[in-house]
């Protein structure tokens, strides 16, 4: 009798649980409202499944339990019950998978009228490039990655020369337009994860993986890595921006393109190379420069700090310092993080542009000597 | 049947010695326990692993744990206690003590390569420890190892880690290869006079099937886990694109990281299924004895263990739904998932309706029988919703999916395993399990992993991605979701530590438990018939029993005794042959 109590108990407290729970999907913010009435027609069928088999086994505990006198029915098979039980389960099984493929089949065929952009990911970081007013993407490879030439396209690939490159973790896309989002990888499995739409897809390296889908909510959304990348992945984060036609094609017209890029200046001052180095090479994942705490040390202040290292010892952060942290990062910890960070081969140039960087972050009078805000207290965007 | 008459007359490999009898065995029953032992001791380090996972999701920090070991402890929890404890512990624990008693064998046909099978276990066992000490820990690939991330850099134990890993998995086969061998073997060729296939328990059916599963799955680890271990070692590029890592460019080009996601479900599903397999045989058998009442429609839970056992190799991508692959296998894959639930839940009826017009003793081992049913039946439903790919499109890498394979992979088959320790462990030694510990630990675990997994759920719903160390600045997640965080950890470490009822109930009754009766639980089947409790080398005393009916013969009508054992004669209790045929 207990046991079988517990049990309509726990069925009961279930069915409770599920209605009044405060963890509800997020706001839908795209066109895949129809993933999210599979989702309910799934829950209905299995909620009617689960609490018939459990009343009937509560049922049972309670009517079949031992008591003196109490016989079994000798009983070896009932062919007839068997049959109607797998009719009946087949047909919930049906009504959950017919529209569930339907709704598949939609989401891969993608709309005559989609706009193309691509989504590209490394350890640990977003970046983003749309194609220009030809409207197509230039060819890409690894074997084309350089300091200059980040996202690897072919620079021989007059399709890529206007490609908008967006070397950044914030993707602008515009209300109601439908989107494949080409997803590439250039080190490792990642995932394209935005809740609000829903949609979601492995980055894999070696090719080029999509998904599409239509944002038809403005606002602002988390991006995140949904497939396991490293240490880093938890850290991997970005946003989506929806916002109207006009403001898109106002901060399309702020991004620079491919050919602007390749030619251009090549003696940008030592502190924008270093920069541009760190948000290439992924340091940024693990090293915040807004003072936000993260894997790594932030750089926000850093030159010129003193910092106690895991042994117990200070020591003042500076040029040396930072040298050997880059190349050498087992050598000293600082306490509070862990050994995490891989050797990285920069050259002598390159070491000095970072360190200029890192230099330049350092606060003078309690800020920031070159403030680098968080996106979300950047200019305004339009909501 | 001429095997088994050779059996007949000479036992053979009788042990002489304190070391061939309890350290180089070949007595399955020996050989049954040192697997288990072994298992459960490699289950008890996981379980540790998962109670520092749960203390940095709940109490972020606490305990100082950074990311690196967290993605360790993460990967060697999951590798642990899905192929080292799970599998272990049902094909070479059960598997081995089960299979001879209950077809009426006096041992495994190959008995010496039996003993091989667990020694190369351990060994594998203990590559997979040593990993904990090589330079850079053990691998934080997670339990999949998807390469390129598995043996690039900005994975912890991408040094020595993962090659350990990798070594440690290809000796498990070949342990897990020759134990298999066996039971198959058997299985086949050494049951005793009379017992017919369509006479097993399920038990054996249980684990008959999984054992095949793994020998046909097992060889596609295998062969990935070596090309891996050449990709990583001698810079092969089976499953390396040409590829950046953390700016630099690596040497390899042309691989493909979608096939050894192919490759590794191709292993991977059919591996619920070898742990899963054996649960639902021994479940059945559980209930069945402990419902004094026949498994209802044996013959069709042969059939569905079969069907599922088929079907578990057709179904393996609706694991890759948003890899990357082509995305017209969707169809394919989430029709033939979908499918698969039809011969499962009829199992589930099947053990309800044995129930129904039962005479139901709620014994320790019922008790976890039933926690089993309700914690399978949700695993089961949640499979549906993962399973039919457009649901999974949201749900997958998220909590739902940790919540759903660890009721029905995890949760499920271990209460299947204290059942059937509390039910076999009187066989084993000869003395009675505590049950008033019994009871406390079934209600703390089965109540315990419910309020775990349960709620668990609706953080996958929610959209909260799994394998994250930190959901730190993350604004889509309420305050809410941290909290319930915290309540899972409580209860998990809670559930973790009362572990120890269990290990404790398992030793103070070897010296202090109840002496057990031949037959406590008054089972038809086989194994309760030995002459000798626990059975002596060799099982059966002089002669190798006769069997005349199935393993079910409970409350027949007409019969004083309310069950009739598989080697009673039919004339010698004056009833008719059973449905299944008495033709012997």
């Amino acid at each position: 009798m207990v046991v079988a109590m517990i049990i309509a108990m726990l069925v009961i407290t279930s069915l409770i649980f599920h209605f009044l729970n405060p963890w509800e999907p997020t706001t839908l913010a795209s066109n895949w409202g129809s993933i999210d009435t599979t989702l309910t027609i799934t829950f209905l069928v299995c909620g009617i499944f689960f609490v018939a088999v459990m009343a009937f086994l509560v049922y049972c505990l309670v009517r079949y339990r031992h008591r003196e006198g109490q016989t079994a029915h000798y009983q070896p098979e009932n062919k007839k019950l068997e049959g109607w039980l797998i009719a009946i389960t087949s047909i919930g099984i049906c009504a959950m998978l017919a529209p569930g493929l339907i709704v598949y089949g939609q989401f891969v065929t993608p709309p005559a009228n989609v706009m193309k952009i691509e989504v590209v990911g490394q350890q640990w970081m977003w970046m983003f490039r749309l194609p220009g007013k030809d409207g197509l993407l230039g060819k890409t490879s690894v074997n084309y990655i350089n300091q200059k030439n980040p996202f690897g396209i072919n620079p021989n690939d007059p399709n890529g020369q206007d490609d908008l490159l967006i070397d950044s973790n914030e993707l602008y896309l515009p209300l109601d337009q439908p989107t494949t989002f080409l997803l590439r990888s250039i080190d490792v499995l990642h995932n394209f994860y935005v809740p609000q739409l829903r949609a979601k897809m492995d980055l894999v390296p070696g090719i080029v993986s999509s998904f599409w889908a239509t944002p038809t909510l403005k606002g602002r959304y988390e991006i995140l890595c949904a497939e396991l990348c490293g240490v880093g992945h938890y850290n991997m984060r970005g946003h989506l921006v929806v916002v109207s036609r006009d403001d898109f094609q106002a901060w399309l017209s702020e991004q620079s393109t491919f050919a602007t890029k390749l030619t251009g200046d090549t003696s940008d001052g030592l502190v924008d190379q270093g920069r541009q180095l760190t948000q290439n090479r992924g340091c940024k994942a693990c090293h915040s420069v807004d003072g936000s705490q993260s894997l790594g040390p932030g750089w926000k202040g850093l030159y010129g700090k003193t910092e106690v290292l895991s042994d117990g010892s200070n020591i003042k952060v500076n040029d040396a310092y930072l040298k050997e942290s880059i190349i050498n990062p087992s050598a000293k910890i600082v306490r509070g993080y862990p050994e995490v960070m891989v050797a990285y081969d920069f050259s002598d140039e390159q070491i000095s542009a970072i360190t200029a960087y890192i230099q330049s972050l350092r606060i003078e009078n309690g800020t920031a000597q070159q403030s680098e805000l968080p996106l979300n207290n950047g200019s305004s965007p339009p909501r | 049947m001429s095997y088994a008459e050779d059996a007949e007359r000479q036992a053979g490999h009788e042990p002489k010695s304190f070391w061939t009898k309890y350290v180089w065995s070949q007595d399955h029953k020996v050989i049954a326990i040192q697997y288990s032992l072994t298992a459960i001791f490699v289950g008890l380090i996981a379980l540790i692993l998962s109670g520092l996972m749960r203390m940095q999701l709940g109490f972020p920090g606490v305990l100082g744990i950074d990311p690196q070991e967290y993605y360790q402890y993460m990967t060697m929890h999951g590798m642990i206690m899905v192929i080292y404890l799970l599998t272990a512990l049902f094909l070479g624990g059960f598997g081995n003590y089960l299979i001879p008693l209950m077809v009426g064998a006096r041992d495994m046909v190959f008995p010496f390569v039996n003993m091989l099978s667990y020694w190369v276990y351990l060994l594998s066992v203990l590559i997979l420890v040593a990993s904990f000490f090589v330079p850079g820990g053990p691998t934080g690939a997670g339990w999949t190892l998807y390469p390129p991330q598995a043996i690039s850099q900005g994975t912890p134990g991408t040094e020595w880690g993962i090659i350990l890993m990798l070594v440690s998995l290809v000796v498990f086969i070949v342990a897990a290869t020759m134990g298999g061998l066996n039971y198959v073997t058997t299985v086949l060729q050494a049951r005793t006079h009379g017992m017919t296939l369509m006479r097993m328990p399920l038990s054996v059916w249980g684990i008959f099937v999984a054992t095949i599963l793994a020998l046909l799955a097992f060889p596609a680890l295998f062969v990935s886990g070596v090309m891996m271990l050449f990709d990583k070692t001698i810079g092969t590029s089976f499953f390396m694109p040409e590829m950046m890592s953390l700016g630099v460019q690596q040497s390899h080009s042309g691989g493909s990281p979608i096939l050894f996601q192919h490759l590794f479900w191709f292993f991977g599903h059919p591996e619920v299924y070898i742990v899963a397999l054996p649960a639902f045989g021994i479940v059945s058998d559980i209930i069945s004895v402990h419902a004094r009442r026949n498994i209802f429609g044996y013959k069709m839970m042969v059939w569905a263990i079969v069907a599922i056992g088929g079907l578990s190799f057709v179904v393996w991508a609706h694991h890759m739904f948003v890899s990357g692959m082509n995305p017209y296998f969707g169809f394919f894959f989430a029709t033939t998932t979908l499918i698969i639930a039809v011969p499962t839940a009829l199992k589930v009826y099947n053990w309800t309706l044995t129930l129904w017009h039962g005479d139901i003793h709620f014994t320790v081992p019922m008790l976890f029988a039933l926690g089993f049913i309700l914690t399978f039946l949700v695993g089961g439903l949640t499979g549906l919703f993962l399973g039919n790919v457009i649901v999974d499109i949201p749900l997958s890498d998220t909590y739902f999916v940790v919540a759903h394979f660890h009721m029905v992979m995890g949760v499920a088959p271990i209460l299947v395993i204290f059942g059937a320790i509390y039910h076999w462990y009187p066989k084993i030694t000869g003395r009675m399990l505590n049950d008033r510990i019994g009871k406390l630990h079934f209600w703390i675990t089965f109540l315990g992993t419910y309020l775990i997994y349960f709620p668990m759920h609706y953080l996958g719903i929610q959209g909260i991605p799994r394998r994250y160390f930190s959901f730190e600045g993350l604004e889509f997640i309420p305050q809410s979701a941290y909290t319930l965080n915290q309540f899972i950890t409580v209860v998990a470490l809670f559930v973790g530590v009362s572990q120890v009822l269990f290990i404790y109930n398992l030793f103070r009754s070897l010296k202090k438990g109840l002496p057990a009766t031949n037959n406590p639980w008054k089972a038809a089947s086989l194994e309760w018939q030995t002459p000798d409790t626990p059975p002596q080398h060799g099982n059966w005393g002089p002669m190798l029993p006769v069997v005349y009916r199935w393993a079910y013969d409970y409350s027949v009508p007409g019969v004083v005794e309310d069950f009739i054992t598989q080697t009673t004669a039919s004339d010698s209790v004056g009833i008719k042959p059973n449905i299944l045929g008495d033709q012997s």
